[in-house]
């Protein structure tokens, strides 16, 4: 779970990291009021989970509380690469003598905390990287012996700190890792993390991402979520325990297991369509858990076509199929379904699906007969319209839609049905 | 042969005394596994239809000479329930629980480097099968039969689909390995490959994995060096976005790290079969078994 810089401030401040001081706004009002109590000047600094604010507009210098106002004005719901601001961050400006880096990051590779450090802050720390590694001190440590002072001693020294502050850049670095250890992040990057003329050293910027599987044992948190920056469907999928990640395309996927669902969408490129999301529906077969994920997937109306493939090994395909129909009666769903059971019972599971006769379901044996089928149905659904959800419909492909819409469908279903050449059977 | 999990298995189920526990451990006995006790704290003198349970795995190991342990606690419970069947002397922990902190990962994994006596497979995880012997977790085994082909993979029902499909061509399989789909597994591909490559029984290896991480990458060296059998790969998530988690915190791409299609290069150049499908992976497969056939008659 990724935080706002102000959030990842103010897990610093907890744990002695020091940072300038600031407050939060969502309006002008008190993004002024903020202004006024810093002082001047100050920065009006967007708050979004993406970077580039600077060379967006995002972050300004107010001299004064015209200027506050009128940067609050201009960034407040700004658009940055697709992230609305919501808030804003107004921070006393710091005089600044060096700009440096540091970052932890938890290392998968190594199995171990990466803690790096270079005077080369202020800049793309990947080009530093590709054009300067040398210039980027780096250590590993074991997270049973934590942060110990030598390590910070020759971070500092290795990265050729200024010798005045090697003492209070090791202890930001102490610092920095306890953050990093108690609210157990997967990265923690300050850029720049900034020597003032008066040697003082701080957090200019603050990258946090936690672990989303800690977030049960810290509650504070858990409510950092920034609602704003979802997906209504992710959000909807969310509520109701569902993983699910939104992509572009028009065929809706559903399956039990991620490797599984990761594959299906692979399979379902492959045969020319484009996926228009994941959702892991796990070991359920239960009709309110497939209700809930169906709804999920259709309230996405690019979607006009869904594929779910289900393979039952401790579920049961008859006890899916049940759950499907029940589902179906519930949602009555107006885009054409191709449904894949196999696995424990899958002959029975077949055999109900076919007895119920739904409305545009289609039953497939094999993943790959599946995904073929789904492709074209999409295709055809999509150049023939779907009314909107929730209103019933003919049976069956190609009905007819406004032109508007049938327009940029078709460009869609062409798109989706030009198929490179791909799998041989 | 089959590695791991066997006749030899006695299993201690953590967790026993739940609702999932319960119903895997009697399915592991139902196939055969010798299922010898489970541990809940303060349920110590009970039994699950016979099977005895005790309060701290120190008790279950002293009573029943448990050398397995299953792992099926909740989340906030799992990283220690493994710490402490370690400390009792088992050397062998499946852990199965999903969503364990990565922190807590982090720690277990480092603290286990230093006993070489206790293997961790999982977490996040269906288990081990070896057909016809043994099944700690909840692969359904009745797809499977016994035969030469070893599989290893991050996923669970995607590991079924392949099994299925292999199963399908004919193959039997020495073992069903589940390295599980977290950030820090207890044992990689390395790990598990290297038993399969030491196992009489396994003529062929299949390896599935996923976005994230550097393992496929990491086994692509190993294969290379130190293996000898036929090894045919399949990954998942070529579709997968940038930066979005897919279903299992190990499973995301970090800028331009740990992508799909880096994975299948890397295998490839070090001359192991990538197939694009499942399907793909059984068809391969059945090419290189017939191979083997071959080389074998001569």
């Amino acid at each position: 779970m990724d935080l706002l810089e102000y959030q990842g401030k103010q897990l610093f401040a907890r744990h002695g990291v020091p940072v300038p001081s600031g407050a939060p706004a969502s309006t002008v009002e008190q993004a002024v009021a903020a202004a006024d109590e810093i002082g001047y000047p100050c920065v009006i600094k967007a708050q979004v989970l993406i970077g580039g604010r600077g060379k967006a507009g995002g972050i300004k210098v107010a001299q004064d509380r015209t200027e506050a106002e009128e940067h609050a004005r201009a960034i407040l719901g700004m658009d940055i690469r697709g992230f609305t601001v919501h808030e804003v961050w107004v921070e006393a400006a710091s005089d600044i003598a060096s700009e440096y880096y540091a970052s932890i990051v938890f290392d998968r590779a190594a199995k171990k905390p990466l803690v790096m450090l270079s005077t080369q802050g202020g800049m793309d720390i990947e080009e530093v990287a590709d054009n300067n590694p040398d210039a980027i001190a780096r250590l590993h440590v074991d997270p049973l012996l934590g942060f110990q002072d030598f390590h910070a001693r020759r971070l500092a020294f290795e990265a050729g700190v200024d010798a005045d502050v090697v003492r209070p850049v090791g202890a930001l670095l102490n610092k920095l890792y306890d953050a990093f250890a108690n609210e157990e992040a997967m990265l923690v990057e300050v850029n720049p993390m900034i020597v003032t003329s008066d040697r003082k050293v701080m957090a200019l910027d603050a990258k946090v991402t936690l672990d989303a599987n800690s977030l049960f044992r810290h509650p504070d948190n858990a409510e950092l979520r920034d609602a704003g920056g979802e997906d209504p469907q992710e959000q909807m999928a969310k509520e109701r325990g569902l993983t699910y990640v939104k992509l572009d395309g028009n065929v809706g996927i559903l399956g039990n297991g991620a490797g599984l669902v990761m594959s299906t969408l692979d399979v379902v490129a492959q045969a020319g369509g484009k996926p228009a999301n994941f959702l892991d529906a796990g070991g359920g077969s239960k009709a309110e858990a497939i209700t809930q994920a169906v709804e999920v997937i259709l309230s996405d109306s690019k979607v006009s076509a869904v594929l779910f493939n289900i393979f039952g090994g401790i579920t049961r395909c008859d006890e899916v199929a049940k759950g499907l129909i029940e589902a179906f009666d519930q949602i009555k769903p107006t885009v054409p379904f191709v449904v894949r059971l196999d696995g424990t019972n899958d002959e029975e599971g077949r055999r109900l699906l076919a007895e119920a006769d739904l409305p545009n379901v289609h039953a497939e044996a094999t993943m790959l007969g599946a995904a073929k089928r789904v492709v074209e149905l999409a295709g055809e659904s999509a150049s023939g319209g779907g009314e909107p959800e929730g209103e019933t419909v003919p049976p069956g492909e190609g009905t007819e839609t406004e032109m508007g819409a049938a327009d940029t469908r078709a460009e869609a279903a062409s798109a989706a049905v030009t198929s490179p050449p791909g799998e041989a059977g | 042969m089959a590695i791991l999990v066997d006749e030899g298995t006695k299993l201690c189920v953590s967790g026993i005394t739940g609702r999932e526990g319960t119903f895997h451990a009697m399915n592991n006995r139902r196939y055969g596994t010798q299922v010898v006790s489970g541990v809940t704290p303060g349920k110590g003198g009970q039994d699950v239809e016979g099977v005895p349970v005790f309060n701290t795995f120190h008790d279950a190991v002293a009573e029943t000479g448990a050398n397995t342990a299953m792992i099926f606690v909740p989340p906030r419970f799992a990283a220690d329930s493994i710490l402490e069947a370690e400390d009792a002397g088992i050397a062998l922990v499946i852990a199965i629980t999903e969503g364990i902190p990565a922190h807590d990962e982090l720690r277990v994994y480092n603290h286990l480097l230093g006993n070489p006596g206790c293997r961790l497979i999982g977490p996040n995880c269906p288990g081990i099968l070896s057909p016809g012997k043994a099944n700690v977790g909840i692969i359904p085994a009745s797809f499977f039969k016994e035969g030469n082909v070893g599989v290893v993979s991050r996923s669970g029902t995607l590991t079924y689909q392949i099994g299925n499909e292999l199963a399908q061509s004919g193959f039997g399989n020495s073992s069903i390995v589940g390295i599980g789909g977290d950030p820090v597994p207890g044992s990689s591909f390395i790990d598990i490959i290297e038993l399969f490559e030491a196992d009489d029984e396994t003529e062929l290896i299949v390896m599935a994995g996923e976005i994230g991480g550097s393992a496929e990458e990491e086994a692509a060296d190993f294969i290379e060096e130190h293996v000898s059998k036929p090894v045919v790969a399949y990954i998942a998530g070529f579709t997968a976005p940038p930066g979005k988690t897919m279903g299992h915190a190990g499973a995301i791409v970090s800028g331009t790290k740990g992508t799909a299609a880096a994975k299948a290069e890397a295998l490839e150049a070090k001359g192991v079969r990538v197939g694009r499908t499942p399907t793909e992976v059984a068809e391969i497969a059945a090419g290189l078994a017939g191979e083997l056939v071959r080389s074998a008659d001569r």
